[in-house]
């Protein structure tokens, strides 16, 4: 089952290995991964995807607190979260199928970025599933590229 | 060259070296020994240790050795053990060492030289990623970039390496920053945002604990390394006594508890007394306390204490739950949480228990054959036991001599069972023992080694002549990787496939001999006590006594690896003699 976990650290040189290597350590692979700082300059955080059984998750999420330079791991995959990935994505495109792939891209509430005589990009945002979702719709026209970020999350609020 | 006298604590703000500052930031952290081999990268801090006498440096003749002794310092004394190598192949050869204190939660600074920091990545003269080596296998690691810290991350290592659940810490310390300049700052508290380990228990699990030990017909205490210090231990003995509840113990946990004390069961596992795994299968409540509910312990875990509640304390959230669910999960030191938890227990009625107990130890007692053809090897730990009186640190290295030594000397206090548990390293038992004497030069230091794992590090009888630690080898000589014969033994048709030893081991009594050691050769049963005794006497060298074992002497009971632990096999099932 796919889990998420958001884990703030102090990014010394050696934290993003050291995290990662809980993971390589188990034999478990990391779906998705991404860094960056977040509310507090000497904090970063990475939100972390994977697939695997419970048990070893929660190990690993146990694990990861263990680790001086990590500050907080929450596990978002039981909580209520807002979830959102970026994906790039150059589709073949000639004139005659121009005006089709901007109908899907408005579908999706995407944006085209980037257009050549060949192809365009496309930037897609939402969750993981919308991404794939439009993906699919573009592969009939030719991809030629794809570059995705992985997830970033936030538990959600409901406090008023 | 004669040495300066000691140098008195530099003032705030003083311009010091990188060398000079790792020095002093040492001296202030109190440490007093360590244990190290030089080179390239690290000869400056060499230098500067020439003027500190207040540091004893303890030249080894392997850095293995070195990362052995420093944890053998470390488990007996309580102290943080510290290691002084330089670059690449000084830093690799740390590396079982490191690994070994990992897995046993024991507290080390490993200092290793690197390359100058602009050489890093270059595959330069000597270098090697040791940072990325240990990265599975240390608690923290530092790799300094800048000299005005390094009086800090010295202070933050010793921090993380001796609180919480103790372990290895690794400073990796460039050249060039050794010789940069920075102002002296006397070490402060140390703060690390994500690093708080829990010492106190929570309360209300305690009286929930509690509740539940009150209502126990067949309560059982399963005490790990975690309380295997003071004042831990004795808080464990005044629970146990109080409530009337036995205790067994893991390898780990061997000194927590008197075994002299009628509630003792020694230890339990694959190796363990036969009542104590039976005590484990019957009971209706395990309280677990600082152990990790490891494999050689548990047997195969579907039959575990299938009848039991588990009340599982240990300073480690993540060892909490981790093989086998707790009902009451309680994460704090155990020297904090068993005072509580004393005075909230009551007394559970567990009279038809322990009279069980007894019976099953009456019945099932550990055994060995008496009449074996040479020297049984239990009775020779039975004779260190009788000449110490059961107080000696006793190091064994591993194989079927740990197992002996586990089962057969009667620990009475907490740091005086030193084995590598979680990694089973050959070769840890004599380096470490040297570490345990010169930590604790009043006390008799016994390291009990079989004739394969004695010659992993044999090369550190030079280290205990060169400083006069007479450490008591007991070396029981099978002539074969004793252990390994056994699991071919019993199931591998006795097909003893590369395990032969006795086809070219060494005289070992002249092998210690050449390094000016004593070295005595024990071959009738009758000699064992006298040869120990006379072994006491010798105060200024390391004593070698060689014992002749039966060749083919096993350890029972035994449990088969995946086995469930009530599955034992109980003597040897077709005796050789
Ligand atoms: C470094 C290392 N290599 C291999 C092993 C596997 N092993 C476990 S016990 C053992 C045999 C030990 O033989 P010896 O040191 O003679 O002791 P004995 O069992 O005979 O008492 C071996 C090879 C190990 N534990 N450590």
């Amino acid at each position: 089952m796919r889990h998420t976990l958001s884990v703030l650290f102090e990014n010394s040189f050696n934290a993003i290995p050291r995290i990662a290597g809980l993971f390589s350590g188990r034999g478990y692979n990391i779906t998705s991964i991404s860094f960056g700082q977040g509310e507090d300059p000497e904090v970063t955080r990475a939100t972390i995807t994977t697939d695997g059984d419970e048990r070893i998750i929660e190990q690993i999420a146990k694990q990861l607190n263990k680790l001086v330079d990590v500050v907080k791991v929450i596990d978002l995959t039981y909580e209520p979260f807002v979830e959102r990935e970026l994906a790039l994505v150059k589709v073949q495109a000639t004139p005659s199928t121009r005006a089709e792939i901007m109908q899907i891209t408005d579908i999706f509430r995407a944006k085209i970025i980037d257009v050549s005589g060949k192809t365009v990009t496309i930037e897609i945002t939402g969750k993981s599933d919308k991404i794939d979702a439009a993906i699919g719709m573009l592969e009939a026209f030719g991809i030629r590229e794809i570059a995705r970020t992985g997830a970033v999350a936030l538990k959600r609020e409901f406090k008023k | 060259m004669t040495k300066k006298k000691t140098q008195k604590r530099p003032e705030e703000g003083t311009l010091l070296s990188g060398t000079e500052l790792l020095i002093q930031a040492l001296v202030d952290a109190g440490v007093d020994t360590v244990f190290g081999y030089p080179g390239g990268t690290v000869i400056g801090i060499y230098d500067a240790l020439f003027d500190h006498p207040e540091i004893r440096h303890i030249l080894v003749r392997h850095e293995q050795g070195a990362t052995h002794a420093a944890d053998g310092y470390a488990r007996s004394t309580g102290r943080t053990g510290v290691v002084l190598v330089t670059s690449g192949p000084g830093a690799t050869n740390t590396v079982t060492g490191i690994a070994t204190a990992f897995m046993d939660s024991v507290p080390l600074v490993v200092i290793t030289g690197q390359v100058p920091s602009a050489m890093i990545g270059n595959d330069a003269f000597q270098e090697a990623d040791i940072i990325g080596i240990t990265r599975p296998i240390t608690k923290h690691s530092y790799l300094v970039k800048d000299v005005r810290q390094l009086g800090q991350i010295v202070n933050e290592a010793f921090h993380i390496a001796a609180t919480g659940k103790p372990g290895p810490v690794l400073i990796d310390l460039p050249k060039d920053i050794q010789l940069e300049k920075a102002p002296y700052q006397k070490p402060g508290p140390v703060s690390i945002r994500g690093y708080n380990p829990t010492y106190k228990g929570h309360s209300q699990q305690i009286i929930k604990a509690a509740r539940m030990i009150d209502q126990a017909q067949k309560p059982l205490i399963y005490a790990g390394g975690g309380v295997n210090s003071e004042p831990a231990a004795v808080s464990l003995t005044e629970l146990a006594v109080k409530a009337r509840i036995p205790v067994t113990t893991t390898l780990m946990g061997l000194g927590s508890f008197p075994e002299s004390n009628p509630l003792s069961l020694g230890m339990l596992g694959m190796h363990g007394t036969w009542y104590a795994n039976k005590a484990v299968t019957e009971s209706d409540l395990i309280i677990a306390v600082g152990a990790r509910f490891d494999d050689r312990v548990t047997g195969k875990l579907s039959a575990f204490a299938r009848g039991a509640k588990i009340i599982h304390i240990d300073i480690d959230p993540a060892s909490i739950a981790k093989n086998v669910p707790a009902h009451i999960p309680i994460v704090g030191h155990a020297a904090e949480i068993l005072p509580e938890l004393t005075l909230a227990v009551g007394r559970p009625y567990t009279q038809g228990w322990l009279e069980q107990i007894q019976k099953w130890k009456q019945e099932h007692p550990l055994q060995y054959d008496k009449d074996c053809c040479r020297i049984p090897p239990p009775f020779v730990i039975q004779k260190v036991a009788e000449v110490t009186d059961h107080r000696a640190v006793i190091v064994a290295d591993v194989g079927q001599n740990q197992m002996f030594a586990a089962q057969w000397y009667g620990y009475e206090e907490a740091r005086t069972h030193l084995s590598s548990g979680g990694l089973g390293t050959m070769g840890y038992g004599f380096p470490a023992a040297i570490g345990a004497k010169l930590g604790n030069p009043d006390k008799t230091v016994v390291c009990v080694v079989g004739d394969g794992g004695f010659q992993m590090n044999v090369q550190e009888l030079a280290t205990a002549m060169k400083y006069g630690v007479p450490v008591k080898i007991v070396l029981l000589n099978n002539g074969f990787l004793g252990m390994v014969r056994q699991w071919q033994h019993l199931f591998f048709k006795k097909r003893y496939s590369q395990t032969i030893l006795s086809d070219a081991n060494p005289d070992f009594v002249r092998l210690a001999e050449s390094y000016g050691a004593i070295g005595y050769r024990v071959e009738k049963k009758d000699d064992v006590l006298p040869v120990l005794r006379k072994s006491l006497e010798v105060e200024d060298r390391p004593v070698l006594m060689e014992f002749i074992i039966e060749p083919e002497s096993q350890v029972f009971p035994m449990v088969p690896a995946g086995a469930a632990l009530n599955e034992m096999i109980e003597t040897n099932p077709e005796p050789t003699a």
